[in-house]
């Protein structure tokens, strides 16, 4: 089990799909003008995001790699479907204010991109723990984004008043630019106490998700790091080439 | 006897020209125009000005401090507060003034690496964050107990203005806009100097005009026309904000189709907006089209490029 714990933490502080790995901006930025609707969001994601994680996890030895993406996108497209219909079911209101961004889970990157970097080339049990630990990380920086937003732009913080009335709403925070600025100052400050830590000896390593830093074992043919860290090769520019031309 | 010589890395030849004399200059060409602001809505105004520039060098002063910069002394904090000042109307309460100086200074200069790399000028990226947050506050144009439609407003709304009063700035508005004849003062003033030059407001004001003659639905009335000039902050605009060093284009060309672009959409927001006003909104806008204009009219370097003759 100390793996699973290690993907909870790894999604939620680590490798935070919002604040470190900046993935599902667009969630993040439209749906986050109240806590309440951050949450909301965030849970929903994390349940898709486990659910999918295990299934794709499950199926990876019998998912041809040629059309995984089709694959991952049909699983997914399912939980979706599900979770809509039970919010629809049970809490209407929640589904209401979400609106489109329920469906457009089906496309978050979060999700896609742990299928594809994680559950896809790793056992069930620690993938479910990888969607669980990001879907929570997607949460816990949901639901600050829109506490921060709610504060400033309305005085409250889960439809609490908790500012004074004396307090005058800064109404951008619940506009648009608002999601910009809280998310730019959130993730400048957790940079800051990483930064902070690192001072002080603490180990943050920044590695893509389930990495062994093995290229040549590695299944992950679409990694961004897949040749860094190896022997520059010799590229040999043909000079005589470019003289003809020139 | 030996020969001294001095050796020294270029540039050789230095110009007199400085930052902070250039910044000195246009805070003296602001001078008529907030001196009137001050004396047609009162005391209050004075205030708005002091706690503005206030917090606008105390942000820059502390970021100074932080960073271990202090940029203070290039005066163009206080060019940032004085313009954000002369934006507001005179009633606004003093803490959305300050909230405003730290924001053009904070968020929209030093976090972008200071003066010269802030992608929209300060003052109008304040102005139209706190717009957007109170417009209530930012568009009650009331002083001395006198409330009323602004100039742009009444004409919006088929109304008749008195454009004598509008062209002196014995009318409605923001500190810094009403007044046509002191905002050209400071900026002949400028312009005498060679720190601005007219292509910006001339383009600008001409596309404008240009504009509102064909979709203004009055035609060439140059009754409508005049006011729609010295209505709003189109001068304080044209020749204060736009002509920004930073936040405008380079070259000679660009800087027509940035004032090109500025009136077009100025016109846009002014007469198929919701709202009377919208200098402040074209201006960022173009603003933050600039780096796309330089990439256009990009000079090409002598000898570079051209028809090849060599066959």
């Amino acid at each position: 089990m100390n793996k699973a714990g290690e993907r909870l933490y790894n999604g939620l502080i680590k490798e935070n799909p919002t604040f470190v790995l900046t993935l599902g901006m667009c969630p993040t930025l439209a749906v986050t003008t109240s806590a309440m609707n951050g949450l909301g969001m965030g849970l929903t994601t994390a349940a898709v995001l486990a659910c999918s994680n295990l299934i794709i996890s499950l199926l990876r030895r019998v998912i041809p790699d040629r059309v995984r993406i089709p694959a991952f996108i049909v699983i997914i497209a399912s939980f979706v479907t599900m979770m809509q219909l039970l919010l629809e079911a049970y809490i209407p209101s929640l589904n209401k204010a979400l609106g489109v961004y329920i469906p457009l889970i089906v496309v978050n990157c979060i999700i896609l991109g742990r299928a594809e970097s994680y559950a896809y080339s790793n056992p069930p049990i620690p993938s479910l723990f990888d969607g669980l630990g990001m879907g929570l990380g997607f949460t816990f920086a949901l639901t600050c984004i829109g506490a921060v937003r709610e504060l400033l732009g309305t005085g409250a913080v889960f439809g609490t008043a908790i500012l004074p009335d004396s307090f005058t709403p800064i109404g951008i925070f619940v506009l648009a630019p608002g999601a910009f600025f809280v998310l730019a100052a959130l993730t400048a400050i957790q940079n800051a106490i990483k930064i902070r830590g690192r001072k002080k000896g603490k180990e943050y390593k920044k590695l893509q998700s389930g990495c062994s830093e093995d290229c040549m074992n590695c299944s992950d043919s679409g990694c961004s790091r897949r040749f860094y860290g190896t022997e520059a090769k010799d590229t040999g520019v043909e000079v005589t080439d470019l003289e003809k031309e020139g | 006897m030996r020969e001294r010589y001095k050796v020294s890395s270029n540039p050789h030849v230095r110009s007199k020209v400085s930052t902070s004399g250039i910044m000195m200059a246009v805070i003296i060409a602001l001078l008529p125009t907030t001196g009137y602001g001050i004396y047609h809505f009162g005391i209050r105004a004075l205030f708005v000005v002091l706690v503005s520039v206030a917090s606008t060098v105390l942000t820059e002063f502390l970021f100074g401090l932080y960073k271990k910069k202090m940029t203070i002394t290039d005066l163009s904090a206080v060019v940032t507060g004085l313009l954000l000042a002369l934006n507001l109307p005179v009633g606004i309460p003093l803490w959305m003034a300050a909230l405003g100086g730290v924001f053009a200074i904070l968020v929209v200069k030093m976090l972008f690496g200071g003066l010269g790399q802030n992608f929209m000028n300060p003052a109008l990226a304040a102005r139209c964050f706190l717009l957007i947050s109170f417009p209530a506050r930012m568009t009650d144009f009331t002083y001395d107990a006198f409330t009323g439609a602004t100039p742009l407003a009444a004409l919006k709304a088929g109304g008749n203005v008195n454009i004598h009063d509008m062209i002196v700035g014995n009318t409605q508005g923001t500190i810094g806009e009403t007044s046509m004849i002191a905002i050209l003062i400071g900026a002949c003033f400028l312009i005498l100097l060679g720190i601005i030059d007219l292509r910006i407001p001339g383009s600008y004001i001409v596309s404008f005009l240009v504009f509102v003659t064909l979709f203004g639905g009055h035609g060439f009335d140059p009754a409508y026309l005049s006011a729609q000039l010295a209505g709003g902050g189109l001068m304080l605009g044209a020749f204060f904000m736009a002509t920004d060093y930073v936040t405008r284009p380079i070259t000679a060309k660009g800087q027509y189709l940035f004032g090109i672009f500025l009136g077009i959409m100025t016109g846009i927001f002014r007469i198929f907006g919701p709202g009377a006003e919208g200098v402040s909104y074209a201006i960022i806008l173009g603003n933050l089209l600039v780096p796309l204009i330089e990439k256009v009219t990009k000079p090409v370097a002598f000898g570079a490029g051209g028809k090849s003759h060599a066959k």
